[in-house]
């Protein structure tokens, strides 16, 4: 009940004029009725929802920094601050608790000098404020040798990989999938197939697509259209299938016929879910890059990634990592953000965003 | 719900079948009118599985044009499945249904149609929605846009063109839908039961909306319903069918005089007519259909108020 005000909000209503009173009404009894946050179904207040909005990312690193600043939070190893008599420590060095404390025993009972240590994490988990001067660092630092990528560079080539193989696994997987949706006959000739071929797992067409398309750039566009296309095919076709008949019903009953009913009912009919079904898979496609990348030549944010662990550069990994995040979460915002200009009359909006 | 006027004891009215010499005249006009829509014997089984079911049964009659009929019956009587066949939704068994002479074999912008259900396009403004049948069909923008704006004033919505169907009322959507069909000039308006989602008030509304566009335009109307009132104060004539299977039981002439009001609830004539709808729907409903829908076992009484207010 408390919802009828904002559902015909915008308009002056003159079919409910006469029970404009009961109504206003409404809204206060809401608001006097106990709002607690455990209730079945029910919406969260605008406060609630930015407060826990930032709980979901503020809980994560708070637990990591519980990790990584509480000595007696786990921290299994000893980091070596002064090697003492122990000629083969060195300062820096890790080591389990228990080594570290048989090799003090040791120089104590041989009356030398023993080294010294701060309790540690092992390497592989770096403290948050690491990563985070790591995520500007990275971008600052040059390239170990002069023809290899700065990370800008590297993140755009994954960018570029990402873009191509989306792109062109939608201009093929849209139509098809819409097509599909709205035929009982295109589905039937296409879907089986698909769907056995969408069990198999993309990377496996590795070694086949650089045999094909070389080491490059074409193997890696490859293997996000393989891991991409099938699923947008059954995904759009089913999106399409939800359309309500009653609308195509309308339209046949206002004279629409074949393309027309395609180009003009079904398709704007489903666009608003299309589209967040594009941006589903959009993620999707982000999942299947760091595979794609180590194909061939190793590229991208994944040279970058294999590099930096190379060298131990833990902090170096995790801000790429997280730097994948936040690109594929800033996307999928701002095409949040457009729908609502792009379909000012979709009711979902409303549950997604 | 049928049972309401109960109390009245048959003696009283006049006959249903009574008219009035301006009733009668005017019957007399309407039925030299061109037929518009002719159904002639209409049968339609559905298969499923390996079940048959007889949906409608030998269905036959005629509308003049500019006429309203309105088809009641029971639930299961398949009044909505006849109106889908009319608009070409749903294919036939047998029999004949013509349109002004032509055999109806699928959806056209001849027959209009409102569904109960909210149909407008989501995606498009009030405007579009009433200019979509018009493009379809050839018209130029400028020129739809023109004939929709002139269907939005005559139901009084020009103010809403640039709304989105969300942001209206369900009766505001409902003559949107209405006009939409209009605007593509059929001959013929199929509605069925349009205003069965609306509230008590807004239903008022509704039907004297219809009637005053109905009597605007040059528009035959097949309106279904399950309202006995509401089909006695549009209808020129009702008719009744039967369920299980779906048969046309009588095709009533509705003795009650035009223009109609609200007043006319309480004439005579009105309570004739409707106890004859109320004795031919509790016959045609038959034993099954009580059957299917359960009955109450006046057994128990489970409550444990006790201060006897029933």
């Amino acid at each position: 009940m408390s919802d009828s005000g904002s559902l015909n909000s915008g308009a002056v209503l003159e079919e409910v004029a006469a029970q404009e009173l009961p109504a206003r009404l409404t809204p206060r009894a809401a608001t006097r009725r106990k709002r607690g946050w455990f209730q079945v179904l029910r919406p969260l207040t605008p406060r609630a929802r930015l407060l826990f909005g930032i709980l979901s990312f503020v809980l994560p690193i708070a637990a990591w920094c519980v990790v990584s600043y509480v000595p007696f939070v786990w921290h299994p190893q000893v980091e070596i601050t002064d090697p003492g008599s122990v000629d083969y420590l060195q300062v820096g060095m890790r080591m389990n608790k228990a080594d570290f404390a048989s090799i003090v025993a040791e120089a104590k009972s041989d009356h030398k000098d023993p080294p010294q240590g701060v309790s540690s994490n092992p390497i592989y988990l770096p403290a948050p404020h690491e990563v985070a001067k790591a995520m500007y660092t990275a971008f600052v630092t040059p390239p170990p040798t002069k023809d290899s990528p700065w990370l800008h560079q590297s993140l755009w080539h994954s960018i570029q990989v990402i873009f191509w193989g989306f792109v062109i696994s939608s201009i093929i997987g849209v139509p098809l999938g819409i097509l599909c949706g709205t035929y009982a006959a295109f589905a039937r000739v296409s879907e089986p197939f698909i769907e056995f071929f969408r069990y198999l797992p993309a990377p496996a067409f590795g070694a086949l697509a650089v045999a094909i398309l070389g080491i490059y750039d074409g193997p890696k566009i490859t293997i996000i259209v393989i891991g991409t296309f099938f699923q947008q095919v059954l995904i759009i076709a089913n999106t399409t299938r939800k359309l309500d008949v009653a609308l195509v019903e309308a339209a046949l009953t206002l004279g629409t016929r074949n393309f027309k009913l395609l180009w003009r009912v079904v398709i704007p009919g489903i666009l608003p879910d299309l589209y967040r079904d594009q941006r589903i898979l959009l993620g999707w496609a982000w999942t299947y890059l760091i595979v794609a990348e180590l194909i061939g030549t190793t590229s991208g944010i994944t040279w970058f990634i294999t590099q930096q662990a190379r060298y131990q550069h833990f902090d170096n990994v995790y801000a790429a990592i997280f730097i994948i995040g936040i690109i594929g979460l800033g996307t999928d915002i701002v095409l949040a953000l457009l729908a609502r200009r792009l379909f000012p009359w979709d009711r979902g909006l409303a549950k997604t965003a | 719900m049928t049972h309401m006027n109960k109390m009245i004891v048959p003696g009283e009215l006049p006959s249903y079948l009574d008219q009035s010499a301006a009733v009668r005249a005017r019957f007399d006009r309407l039925k030299a009118r061109e037929v518009i829509l002719k159904v002639d014997h209409l049968s339609k089984v559905f298969t499923t599985g390996k079940r048959e079911t007889l949906a409608l049964n030998d269905i036959s009659f005629e509308t003049h044009r500019r006429e309203f009929l309105c088809v009641v019956g029971p639930s299961g009587c398949g009044k909505s499945t006849l109106a889908r066949i009319l608009a070409g939704l749903e294919d036939y068994t047998s029999g004949e249904v013509l349109l002004q002479g032509q055999p109806v074999t699928e959806p056209g912008s001849d027959r209009g149609m409102v569904f109960q259900g909210y149909t407008l396009f989501p995606w498009l403004t009030v405007k579009k929605n009433v200019m979509f049948g018009l493009e379809i069909n050839g018209k130029s923008r400028h020129e739809a846009e023109q004939q929709a704006l002139q269907w939005l004033q005559l139901i009084g919505l020009e103010k809403f063109a640039e709304c989105y169907p969300h942001q209206l009322s369900g009766g505001m959507k409902q003559r949107v839908a209405i006009v939409r069909a209009l605007a593509n000039q059929p001959r013929i308006l199929l509605m069925d039961e349009p205003f069965g989602a609306l509230d008590a008030q807004t239903r008022a509304r509704m039907q004297a909306h219809l009637l005053e566009i109905w009597r605007k335009i040059d528009i035959t109307i097949v309106f279904i319903t399950h309202d006995l009132d509401e089909a006695i104060f549009l209808a020129d004539r009702v008719l009744v069918l039967s369920a299980h299977p779906g048969e046309v039981q009588e095709l009533i002439e509705v003795p009650v005089p035009h223009p109609r009001s609200t007043n006319q609830f309480i004439t005579p004539e009105f309570l004739a007519t409707k106890a004859r709808l109320e004795e031919l729907i509790h016959k045609g409903a038959g034993h099954d259909a009580e059957e299917d829908e359960g009955t109450y076992q006046m057994v128990t009484r489970l409550t444990d108020v006790t201060d006897d207010v029933d």
